[in-house]
């Protein structure tokens, strides 16, 4: 069955289920002083290690999490606060328009409740953040900035960041900046060390690994106010029992996937490249979304909007045939509503109705690439009788 | 019996349908879907989303109760095993249901708006959309009957068990939305108690679910609130039959014909029997009160017919139904021009312009028209007209 949906969630590698399966009938609390505590830290740490060492961090630099969500929670509520508390002047987040929910409903909410004065910051037609404008909106006032955010990789467009840009213009000032990385994780290049960040969230199921973990890579001159309190584990920024068997299978997925990055760049991006010139050869009208320059997207990503189409309609029509794919992001598709990604972008919001996200990843072949070619073109043209209600 | 392709009991007959499954998310329309199922149709589900919070921060978030029942139609959907989307038609549900309502009542008229809806959202805009989209026919949880008959037309029937019967509010259907319309708990005679056990067997976790019967975009069931924020409160006169103030109210709106309670009248009427609400004026914003007997009314005229099938050709004799749940009433009618003329056989009581009258031949449904203008039997006062407003 053609599953097109990977940035919503990609099958677990094989090495990771085997990794974690095998922890799951091991006693111990990685907290415990005890021979069963100590082999259940000692997983723990190398799993930690192995992260680290993937993505160019320290290993006490990474914060496990119960996933982005909770990354991206910890670093935005967590920075703001510690910043604020510093100096009662630092209240201001800058963050792009083109968030994850998990951000933009985070800054969003200190806004509403913490007083945080939230700007977003200006994006061109692709969805990117130029260094020059965030410059400028720091430059207004860097005294009062509390934070900046803004992501990697966009999820619903693929839209890359110039992140390591931004985190330099970031650090002149002093201010921390977090990247939620969990799209750009096994797909670009992620080096934590080299990227300047001061924090960078990412999520085991989005890259061969088990739901219901993530992690914060938090460098270490930074101390956000925990959002869980509690025993006091990984630093004692994130407090709770760790998953053994889930950081385990999380490590094995993180080293796999970005071990074979070059190669599933490659293949996936050269799959993703066939799919594109499908569509537009069978429907000639659909608008690519995101970066055209194959460089500045991710290369699992292909977006479309289908003029005079319902999204729902075509996800309706597609997967009658058994073509697994989403509008977007997968948190606004209970009711169909134009992406606040499109919009921020200056899409036409009649446009950014119907819109289709194919997300290729790591069992994507070719037969699948050849499926939607053949079901897209007489979808569209069926989803247009049905219009835009 | 039952004809159509695919009787919802026993092995399917006709040829396989593409179904689309209005669920609600009671337990009702779960139960159809599953029998449609069952019958070897391919169901899809759909629940339709008919109140919109635009202010909102998050897109697509709606009052708690009406994503509680998305929830319980999806989980439904799950349970069944079939797709299941959720259709914003809460633009055209505004439009064509909630503003018809306000209107009628600021024009003095009570109308229904579950027929309305069965008009203009289920078997229009929502059978519309099907239709293109490739769908044979939708299917709701209506008790209600489907009858081919011998010369191969459409008919709509009462359901087998008259006790459950619901074609009172699918009077408005014309033969070509019957022909796509699939009620697959209309031909069998089970009381409620059997479909909540057979949705109990089938797994269906609704089958304890309340019935809803309020008006469904009042959540709150305060329908005179509702109508006060939508109309307003003008303080008017509340009048007898010889015009003479008896008391005062906040509106007209607030009042239907045949109404006896909530008139507070400080004093009692000279023959010391109760008074009903007998005419309703918004232009003058008057309530005219009298004795149940003048309630009375041997003749009506209707607008807006709507045939279930060929329109009845010269006078005939019928019964007629005036509310849901309503008792049947031998009536002679005939159309003239476009208006529809009933007489009473014997006088009936409470009735308002702005409600549907059915006509029934025997067991099935002849059609429905809105009630314009009624005839008392006592004619003490001018002619009730829905002309004002």
């Amino acid at each position: 069955m053609p599953y097109f949906d990977h940035a919503a969630t990609t099958p677990m590698l094989p090495e990771a289920v085997a990794a974690m399966t095998a922890q799951l009938a091991v006693t111990g609390n990685a907290s415990a002083l005890h021979a069963a505590g100590r082999r259940a830290r000692r997983a723990v740490e190398e799993g930690r290690e192995t992260l680290a060492a993937a993505l160019g961090a320290r290993p006490s630099e990474v914060v496990f999490t119960s996933g982005g969500t909770e990354a991206d929670n910890l670093a935005v509520k967590g920075l703001y606060w510690a910043r604020r508390d510093a100096d009662p002047r630092r209240v201001r987040v800058l963050a792009s328009p083109v968030e994850h929910h998990a951000v933009l409903d985070v800054v969003q909410w200190l806004a509403d409740h913490e007083g945080a004065r939230v700007e977003w910051l200006p994006v061109d037609a692709v969805g990117r953040v130029h260094p020059d404008a965030l410059r400028e909106a720091i430059e207004r006032d860097p005294a009062d900035m509390a934070l900046v955010t803004v992501m990697w990789a966009n999820n619903e467009i693929g839209t890359v960041f110039p992140v390591a840009e931004l985190a330099a213009v970031a650090r002149e000032y002093g201010i921390p900046m977090h990247a939620d990385a969990v799209q750009a994780v096994g797909q670009l290049e992620v080096d934590f060390a080299a990227s300047g960040l001061a924090a960078l969230s990412l999520s085991g199921h989005k890259i061969g690994g088990p739901y219901g973990i993530g992690a914060l890579l938090l460098g270490r001159e930074w101390t956000p106010v925990p959002v869980l309190h509690g025993g006091g584990q990984e630093r004692e920024v994130r407090s709770g029992t760790l998953d053994v068997p889930a950081v385990v299978g999380f490590a094995t997925a993180a080293r796999l996937a970005v071990a074979g990055r070059a190669d599933y760049a490659r293949v996936i991006g050269g799959l993703r490249d066939e799919l594109i010139a499908a569509v537009r050869a069978e429907v000639p009208d659909a608008v690519l979304g995101g970066d055209p320059d194959p460089a500045g997207r991710l290369p699992g990503n292909a977006h479309f909007a289908f003029p005079g189409c319902e999204g729902d309609s075509l996800l309706l029509l597609l997967d009658a045939q058994g073509i697994e794919c989403s509008t977007g992001s997968a948190c606004t598709a209970g009711v169909a509503q134009p992406s606040h990604v499109l919009l921020a972008t200056g899409a036409d919001p009649e446009l950014a109705r119907g819109t289709l996200r194919f997300s290729l990843g790591h069992t994507t072949t070719r037969a699948d690439v050849e499926a939607v070619a053949k079901a897209i073109g007489p979808a569209v043209a069926r989803a247009r009788t049905a219009g835009l209600s | 019996m039952n004809e159509f392709p695919g009787a919802p009991s026993g092995p399917r007959t006709g040829p396989r349908l593409r179904v689309l499954a209005a669920m609600s998310g009671g337990v009702d329309s779960a139960v159809a879907a599953a029998r449609a199922v069952e019958a070897g149709h391919e169901v899809t589900g759909v629940h339709l989303a008919l109140s919109a919070n635009p202010q909102s921060f998050r897109t697509g978030a709606r009052g708690c109760c009406t994503i509680e029942d998305s929830r319980d139609a999806r989980r439904a959907a799950d349970v069944i095993g079939i797709p299941f989307y959720v259709w914003d038609l809460a633009e055209r549900f505004r439009q064509d249901v909630v503003e018809d309502f306000i209107a009628e009542y600021r024009a003095g008229r009570t109308p229904n708006p579950c027929l309305r809806c069965n008009e203009k959202i289920k078997f229009a805009a929502l059978l519309d959309k099907a239709l293109a989209l490739g769908f044979d026919a939708v299917c709701t949880g209506h008790y209600a009957t489907v009858v081919t008959a011998a010369d191969g037309h459409r008919q709509l029937h009462r359901a087998t068990d008259l006790a459950k019967d619901q074609s009172y509010v699918l009077g408005v259907l014309d033969e070509r939305q019957l022909a796509h319309a699939l009620f697959p708990l209309g031909d069998t005679r089970t009381t409620k108690e059997e479909i909540r056990a057979e949705a109990e067997r089938r797994g269906l976790a609704v089958a304890k679910k309340p019935d809803s019967h309020d008006i469904c975009f009042i959540a709150d069931g305060d329908t005179q609130g509702f109508l006060s924020g939508h109309l307003g409160s003008a303080e008017g006169d509340i009048l007898d039959e010889d015009g003479r103030k008896v008391g005062s109210h906040q509106g007209a709106h607030g009042f239907t014909i045949g109404q006896r309670k909530g008139l507070r009248i400080g004093h009692p009427a000279p023959d010391g029997k109760p008074r009903y609400v007998l005419d309703i004026s918004p232009v003058n914003n008057t309530v005219t009160v009298g004795p149940a007997e003048a309630l009375d009314i041997t003749a009506l005229t209707a607008i807006r017919p709507r045939w279930c099938g060929a329109a009845p050709e010269g006078p005939g004799d019928y019964t007629a139904q005036l509310r849901a749940h309503g008792a049947e009433t031998p009536v002679s009618a005939e159309m003239d021009g476009d208006t529809l003329r009933v007489r009473f056989t014997e006088p009936v009581r409470g009735v308002a312009p702005g409600q549907a009258i059915v006509l029934y031949d025997g067991t099935r449904v002849v059609g429905s028209a809105t009630i314009a203008a009624t005839e008392r039997a006592v004619t003490t006062l001018a002619p009730v007209t829905s002309a004002g407003g």
